[in-house]
């Protein structure tokens, strides 16, 4: 075993959460070392024009995505069934490289609702405690939304998130999301150009009376420097976003927006192709001396270090967690332990949307996230579900994000999916379609959870890491009511025809079908012990100097993409580190 | 601009494809690379295939040929060079399975909502599928697949879709799902991989390829988009 000279902070995985890490605690004056499993990848050369405008290569292909090959996950319906593994991509979406899955994902940048960070409270107190099945094991934040307030701004003045605010310091605004939570600042640009699927949609929806906003893009409208002092360029609605590196420096990055600064600094450095295995333990149990990776020549190698960051992907801090035997396993059977507990996804439906020649959608013109309408109305807790019998809800989402014709071409309902008759419904549709679609919350259940497979090694011998998750009644009727009101929205636009795509009750998990990479859980965050594995500022009850980033921490699943509030949740965390912790070692909550 | 002789080219080849390519189906096999090279030679020579033998390649090119027929819509996937992009991929790092987790125990019999759970990669999965699918047609029409007319091909198309055709050791509905992804990827991926020549599908559905600049267009919603498409080796239409 190779053994390397002790830092001060080593920081495991380096996409988003990484980064944010990296530069806030360099910048506080301590050594700190990032280990990356993959290589190093910018956008130039990796992503320049015209090679990334290949649909095959990373649209389907998945070259920026984890190689499953090496390792994935296993996954089963139920408690008592074996697991699979996840051979070929489908459901969700794993990262690789420097930027992990930061590099490419769409841009949607959401903070969450106020009531979102206190769900269980928050229900028990407006529903009853009743309300929620007895199964269901929602929980707090431990961190309230006023809190996290400046930490979700600063993630959008660093990302140029383009939007327009709904609630500016309580005062709500024309044509932004008066369902949001109260903002201090404006967002620092303002939004991208509409597209005219989403035009329709927004149209619609106005005359049904809901309140369409431009979605929060952290594509840039205009050419923007960010606090760090990164400068990004405007996003030309060019198509090629989610599955893509962004070559107009338009999509927030850690490539686009830390890392030109931070790979400066010389109390920074970076080693790719490092490999964690472990977090080791020193005999107590109660304290992490650093890490063990196996390195690109396949050897290993222990890195001592005095604080320890998991900031790898939500999958990846779980099954690192149950390696290093770090806070107890969950157990579903008696729902004690912590790790692995409350493994939640997303719930979404599509509609097609399809109109006569005359309407000219041109679908190919679209950002990740830029350019499209939402409707907030039937997300969170923005209206009384007590009439209901569910919990959680859905934005409504009108537009479209590119026209790649492989995997974005879609066909009227009852079309073959080969022949003559499909090539002519391509050929008529192609120009003239768009899509309205719900991007719903699921909640946690006490028998969906994540724990080490039995059977099914990565390729280093270690056990994959298995996903046991399926849908439950709530989220069915979740995703039934919010899509009814898209499909009233829907008719309202006046297509020639429209399809559905719904999850309807009886219908198991589909891992062939991506739905969203917003996976969740299983190192929660939460105010007691007994019930989360990490405190408010993400630091783990058991070894207090290690901090686990990313939605890993979530204790369920809201209905708005993560990355925004996992963002807002790591500056929190590198604060408390920066102004306590450092000079402090301990828990920063005492039990 | 010179636009209107390149269209005027475009459909001279449209005509002569529909000519040449319904003809394979009535004439059997033997006629079927005659019949091939005569739609494409005017533009390029015959390709070779490296990956499929002999009686795979016909049977590959006399079925991505109905499943994305040639007719006055547009090309179909012949003409388009599906089948060389097919013959492509098998030589790449997903051809050979690189791109998936396959280690073993395999279960087959998994529940299908939780994925592909078979041990063959692409390459292995076109080779034991068409030797089954020819080995079926030959029990039941005394012939293989690509000597069958043009309806009984879409038949038997439309049976291993259905899982209609039971296949020793291959699920014929993970099969054809599995051909008609990859039809769809020669027909619409760049050109650069062998497939979608002359970016024939690209026009037809007014798809502008790796343009991907918009930033004018995209402050002008319901306009139609007026340029044809580009290539990421930079040809242009």
């Amino acid at each position: 075993m190779i053994r390397m000279k002790s830092v001060d902070v080593v920081i495991i995985g380096f996409g988003w959460t990484g980064a944010i890490m990296g530069i806030e605690l360099s910048d506080a004056g301590v050594s700190v070392l990032a280990l990356e499993r993959g290589d190093y990848q910018d956008t130039s050369p990796d992503w320049a024009y015209p090679n990334i405008a290949d649909e095959l290569a990373y649209g389907i292909r998945g070259k920026l995505f984890q190689p499953l090959a090496r390792e994935t996950v296993t996954v089963r319906h139920a408690v008592g069934d074996t697991a699979v593994p996840y051979r070929q991509y489908g459901s969700f979406l794993l990262g690789n490289n420097v930027g992990g899955a930061g590099t490419h994902w769409n841009g949607q940048h959401y903070r969450p609702s106020p009531e979102d960070l206190e769900f269980r409270s928050h229900i028990r107190n407006r529903y009853g405690e009743r309300f929620m099945p007895a199964d269901m094991q929602i929980q707090d934040y431990g961190v309230t939304y006023d809190e996290l307030e400046p930490f979700l701004e600063k993630f959008e003045y660093v990302c140029g998130t383009s939007g327009r605010a709904g609630n500016l310091n309580g005062r709500l605004q024309e044509g932004g999301n008066p369902f949001e939570g109260q903002r201090k600042k404006e967002y620092p640009n303002p939004p991208v150009a509409d597209g005219y699927g989403a035009k329709l949609f927004a149209d619609a929806a106005r005359t049904l009376g809901y309140h369409p906003f431009p979605q929060p893009a952290s594509n840039a409208s205009r050419p923007y420097t960010n606090p760090y002092g990164a400068r990004l360029g405007p996003c030309n609605l060019c198509g090629y976003c989610e599955r893509f590196g962004c070559f107009m420096y338009s999509k927030a990055s850690p490539q686009t927006t830390i890392l030109p600064i931070l790979m400066r600094r010389p109390n920074f450095s970076l080693r790719t192709n490092s490999h964690v295995t472990r977090i080791n333990l020193d005999s107590t149990g109660r304290r992490a001396t650093g890490v063990t990776y196996i390195d690109a020549k396949g050897q290993q190698v222990e890195q001592p270090a005095d604080l320890v960051i998991v900031a790898a992907f939500q999958m990846h801090n779980v099954r690192l967690m149950l390696l290093s035997g770090i806070g107890r396993p969950y157990d579903p059977a008696t729902g004690a332990g912590v790790i692995g507990k409350n493994y939640a996804y997303q719930m979404m439906s599509s509609i097609g949307v399809f109109f006569d020649k005359d309407v000219a959608i041109n679908p190919f013109i679209g950002a990740g996230a830029g350019g499209v309408q939402i409707v907030d109305d039937f997300n969170s807790d923005h209206f009384d579900h007590a009439s209901h019998g569910f919990i959680g809800g859905a934005y409504i989402f009108g537009g479209q994000t590119g026209g790649r014709p492989i995997q974005q071409l879609s066909v009227p309902p009852g079309t073959p999916s080969w022949g003559a008759a499909w090539k002519r419904a391509a050929k008529d549709s192609y120009l003239h379609s768009t899509t309205v679609a719900t991007h719903g919350s699921v909640m946690s259940y006490r028998d969906r959870y994540l724990d080490l497979d039995p059977t099914y090694k990565d390729a280093f011998g270690l056990p994959l890491l298995r996903i046991t998750f399926d849908w439950h009644e709530n989220e069915y009727k979740m995703s039934r009511f919010v899509t009814d009101r898209a499909k009233d929205i829907v008719d309202q636009m006046k297509p020639k025809a429209s399809s559905l795509n719904l999850r309807k009750p009886g219908d198991h998990y589909d891992i062939r079908q991506y739905q969203t990479t917003h996976t969740t859980g299983g190192v929660i965050q939460g105010n007691d012990p007994s019930t989360s594995a990490l405190n408010r500022f993400q630091q783990s009850w058991d070894v207090p100097n290690v901090f686990v980033t990313g939605a890993s921490a979530f204790p369920q699943n809201l209905g708005y993409n993560p990355t925004g509030l996992i963002g807002g949740l790591t500056y929190l965390s590198a604060k408390a580190i920066r102004e306590i912790y450092l000079k402090r070692p301990g828990p920063l909550v005492q039990t | 601009m010179s636009n209107k002789p390149r269209s005027t080219q475009r459909r001279e080849f449209l005509r002569k494809s529909l000519v040449v390519v319904p003809a394979i189906g009535l004439l059997g096999p033997a006629s079927l690379s005659q019949a091939r090279s005569a739609s494409i030679a005017f533009t390029e020579a015959a390709y070779t295939p490296r990956y499929f033998t002999a009686p795979e390649w016909q049977f590959l090119q006399a079925a991505v040929d109905r499943l994305i027929p040639s007719n006055e819509d547009g090309p179909g996937a012949l003409e388009s060079g599906v089948a060389e992009f097919i013959d492509r991929e098998m030589e790449t790092a997903y051809g050979h399975g690189g791109l998936w987790y396959m280690q073993g125990p395999f279960t087959p019999e998994a529940p299908p909502t939780l994925g592909y759970q078979l041990r063959f990669t692409p390459r292995e999965l076109y080779r034991a599928a068409i030797a089954a699918v020819d080995g079926w047609c030959k029990k039941q029409h005394n012939m293989v697949f690509a000597s069958l007319a043009q309806e009984m091909r879409d038949e038997v198309l439309h049976q291993l879709e259905k899982g209609q055709i039971v296949l020793e050791a291959v699920p014929s509905q993970i099969f054809f799902a599995q051909l008609l992804q990859n039809t769809k990827e020669g027909y619409f991926a760049d050109p650069m991989y062998g497939g979608n020549k002359q970016m024939g599908s690209w026009k037809m559905i007014g798809f502008p390829g790796a343009r991907a600049d918009f930033a004018d267009w995209a402050e002008q919603p319901g306009k139609v988009y007026p340029i044809g498409p580009v290539s990421i080796r930079g040809d242009k239409s």
